[in-house]
């Protein structure tokens, strides 16, 4: 008998080009919280689709509980009990949340069963989910909720989980990490892969760190500081971002006041008399957890969503009726949260997608509406190179960036057109330790240049470290916002469940 | 075992390659037919696109070419916008009718006056008008209601089948025709004829006009905003909203791009090589062209390669016909089987089959 489960031994896998993954050894022993660490681009990735059979390694052996282990697809990994939680969710929009996990399913039971089922681990572990919604109407972090009790459904011997909490209040996470405390209690062994290391100190027992596919390092997380370990990732000394001498407070520039709205559609959350004024050179930081009438705030400040005279004002003039360029022209600009198909159209190219918001501002197109492609070359080129976005050209199309390059790239472009006002929806969602820093330190640099900064995300810990005024959606209502500095995490977690005493105050408002 | 994956950037290569390969798949496919058909292969291949273009009677077959592609690439470019855009206007047959019956209305109210400076543009205004009006049945039905204007534009198809019908028997049959159906022949109306512009070339003012909405069509696609604003809502609805295009807006204006040059079309048919407003007049060119603008991946100089492509399908599957005995709707069936093998062989631009080993058990 051995206590381990896994056993790596050296693991290699090359793609043209690139080494993913050189010589990587370690194990994993029986109900261990195991944390895998690195930035993008460290192998990580490579590394557990080996071990979930989507990757077939070069050289190098796995052993399962003491036999081989060479799963030549993920529904062998599966029969041998390795279940996987996506970063990037693979999801039938179309379908329901029952169907969408029947189909991952060898012997799917009859629906009814599956619901309730489903309905059972989902209360068992504190994740809200009704089976008969439809997966394309879900907020993001609902979606992940399907992927995670998808795999728990499986009982599996080892739950690989990629960046599993990026979208859940920390009351949440606490809930999550209960639930695989109690998996781990029962004997499940754990793979955790996470950017946030306060979550893995808190959580797992063993860490490996990855960099440029090699192995660099372990650690027993609980007795390294976090700093270190986001070191050993990245490999040199780590940028925290500074917060500007804050400037005296700036005149009002943008202006919401009792701004309500009708559900864009069937699943969308209302917006109910939200109040708020931004100044010139602050960082307002909206938090909230998915689906609480985040991506209808941002449509209602870009453009995408139209509303009532008055209700949203910049500079003292109405601007709720404006399409989006003309508030871009104005001077607002906004990033949603999803990047693919939405911030950015996934088949242009850095060149096109430069076109997509800069176009009024930038002057990319002539007055007859022609359009300057050197002169959005150049612009393109410009965010690349300013906001370190790592591609091989601005021909590339942007589907074939990873998510923290593209995210670096649709946020420089709305900072580099210099606009009065941001919005920003989830700025280092699946973004990398060192690219989230960079991402955050551009937000704090254009507020302190004195544009109004709105950012809403779902990391607290961004939010608190960006922030100057915190404030937290709930059910489309927005509390009043409070000064960052000073604000308890028990705080916080009221203000985000929408407490009584914040919605009065905010009615009388 | 053969596997797909999806190739990280759509490949250039396969863009151009496709069409070809479809092509050569095609006549593979094809040849194969026609010979269960009990018709020598290799021949008919050669009826088909050989000798329009330099066969015996390749003389008579070009001038044909030229005006059965003209209308082709025209009706197509208009189709194209809106396919780019995602929006699928399938009755430009209907619209290309609505544009014919406009375009002789205007020259049979003008009948017989001689004043071809005035008429023949205003009938080219009101063939554009005939095909746009047409067409925005669909569109505004679809802004305002919500409704598919795949279904609504092929149903006008039929309505416009009938009021053609309802045209060469009423109100514009010829006065002087003996009680036969059809109208007056507007070939024989100096002021209203759309002769050839160099006799004998088949190059009428319609394939002038098609030529020049390819050179349009590619500087609005390749270098305007709202080429751009097209693409862009054709490949990502939300970030097209984003970026401010407003999806309505857009849904009229490719529909009536698409309606007036397929009403063009329609006009310059109707007013040159057909002549008459005749139940027979529409014999499918706006539903090949559906075809031809696919098999030109939507781009205006692919579309014109295409147009001239299918033209010659016709043009060789006529010959074919009369000279082999081939059934019509073999040759048909050889046009579909191009669009077919063309959606098949796309596949290909956006991802690439890989050999892996199955694991031995």
């Amino acid at each position: 008998m051995t206590d381990t489960l896994l056993e790596l031994s050296g693991l290699t896998k090359a793609y043209p080009g690139v080494v993913a993954n050189s010589d990587v050894s370690f194990s994993i022993k029986k109900g261990e919280v195991h944390a895998l660490l690195g930035e993008n681009g460290a192998g990580k990735s490579t590394l557990v689709k080996t071990i979930y059979g989507l990757v077939k390694p070069d050289t190098g052996t796995m052993t399962l509980e003491g036999a081989s282990f060479q799963p030549s697809e993920p529904r062998a990994a599966r029969a041998s009990g390795i279940a996987m939680v996506f970063q990037h969710f693979s999801l039938f929009d179309a379908l329901n949340v029952a169907e969408n996990i029947a189909l991952g399913m060898e012997n799917p039971p009859k629906m009814g069963d599956l619901a309730r089922r489903i309905r059972e681990v989902s209360e068992t572990y504190g994740l809200p989910l009704d089976p008969d919604r439809v997966v394309g109407d879900l907020s993001a972090g609902e979606r992940q909720r399907v992927e995670i009790i998808r795999c728990l459904l499986q009982d599996p011997k080892l739950l690989i989980m990629d960046e599993p909490t990026s979208v859940l209040t920390p009351q949440e996470v606490e809930i999550l990490f209960e639930t695989l405390r109690k998996l781990r209690a029962e004997g499940t062994s754990i793979l955790y892969i996470s950017h946030k290391l306060e979550e893995i100190r808190a959580l797992c027992e063993h860490a490996t760190i990855l960099r440029l596919g090699k192995v660099v390092g372990t650690c027993d997380p609980r007795e390294t500081s976090a700093r270190d370990m986001a070191e050993m990732m990245v490999g040199a000394t780590l940028h925290v971002p500074e917060k500007a001498d804050k400037a005296q407070e700036g005149d009002v520039v943008l202006a919401i006041s009792g701004l309500s709205a009708p559900a864009p559609h069937q699943f969308g959350t209302a917006l109910k008399d939200i109040s708020v004024e931004v100044r010139a050179g602050e960082v307002l930081g909206i938090g909230g957890v998915a689906g609480n009438g985040q991506d209808e705030l941002v449509a209602a400040l870009s453009g995408e969503m139209k509303t009532k005279p008055g209700m949203i004002s910049f500079k003292g003039n109405s601007v709720g009726h404006l399409p989006p360029n003309a508030r871009r022209k104005a001077g607002i600009a906004a990033a949603p949260e999803e990047r693919n198909g939405h911030a950015a159209a996934p088949d242009m190219s850095l060149v096109e997608n430069a076109v997509l918001t800069g176009a009024v501002r930038m002057e990319l197109t002539d007055d007859r509406g022609f359009v300057r492609w050197a002169k959005a070359k150049d612009f393109a080129e410009q965010v690349i190179e300013t906001f370190d976005v790592r591609t091989p050209g601005s021909h590339v199309a942007a589907r074939a960036l990873s998510g923290g390059n593209l995210q670096k790239f649709v946020i420089g472009r709305e900072i580099m057109q210099r606009p009065e006002v941001l919005i920003i929806n989830q700025p280092t969602w699946g973004v990398d330790a060192a690219a989230a820093a960079s991402i955050r330190q551009a937000i704090l640099d254009e507020a302190a240049e004195g544009a109004a900064v709105i950012v809403i995300s779902q990391d607290l810990d961004e939010l608190m470290e960006i922030s100057d005024r915190f404030a937290a959606l709930n059910e489309g209502r927005l509390s009043a916002p409070r000064p960052a500095k000073g604000l308890t995490i028990k705080e916080i977690g009221l203000m985000l469940g929408g407490a009584h005493d914040m919605e009065v105050a905010h009615v009388d408002a | 075992m053969l596997t797909l994956e999806k190739r990280p950037q759509p490949s250039q290569a396969w863009t151009y390659l496709a069409p070809l390969v479809a092509v050569v798949v095609t006549m593979i496919v094809g040849g194969a037919v026609f010979a269960m058909l009990g018709k020598p292969p290799l021949e008919s291949i050669r009826t088909i696109f050989w000798d329009p273009l330099f066969g015996e009677f390749a003389a008579f077959d070009r001038p044909e070419l030229v005006k059965k592609a003209g209308p082709l690439v025209l009706i197509a470019l208009g189709l194209s916008f809106g396919f780019r855009a995602g929006i699928w206007n399938i009755g430009a047959e209907g619209q290309y009718i609505m544009g014919a019956i406009f375009g002789a209305g205007i020259a049979l109210a003008f009948y017989p006056m001689e004043a071809r400076w005035l008429i023949f543009p205003l009938m080219i205004i009101a063939g554009m008008v005939g095909g746009m009006l047409w067409a925005m049945i669909p569109g505004l039905l679809k802004v305002k209601f919500k409704t598919n204007e795949i279904l609504v534009s092929l149903m006008l198809v039929y309505v416009a089948d009938f009021m053609l019908d309802s045209m060469s028997l009423g109100l514009l049959r010829n006065p002087e025709g003996h009680g036969f159906p059809g109208s007056r022949n507007l070939q024989q109306y100096a002021s209203a004829y759309n002769g050839d512009l160099i006799a004998g070339t088949g190059l009428h003012w319609g394939v002038i006009a098609a030529l020049f909405a390819v050179v349009v069509s590619y500087i609005a696609l390749s270098r305007h905003i709202f080429g751009f604003n097209v693409r862009l809502a054709g490949q990502s609805p939300r970030a097209a909203a984003f970026s401010g295009v407003n999806a309505n807006r857009l849904v009229l204006v490719c529909m009536g791009i698409s309606g007036a040059l397929a009403g063009a079309a329609g006009m310059f048919e109707v007013a040159g090589p057909s002549g008459q407003i005749l139940s027979s007049f529409n014999v499918g060119y706006g539903f090949t062209a559906i075809i031809v603008a696919f098999l030109g991946r939507l781009h205006p100089i692919g579309i014109l390669l295409a147009g001239c492509l299918m033209a010659l399908t016709y043009i060789g599957g006529e010959t074919a016909q009369l000279t082999l005995g081939l059934p019509r709707s073999a040759v048909q069936l050889f046009q579909g089987m191009l669009l077919f093998f063309l959606l098949a062989v796309d596949l290909f631009t956006n991802f690439r089959i890989r050999l892996t080993a199955k694991e031995a058990a």
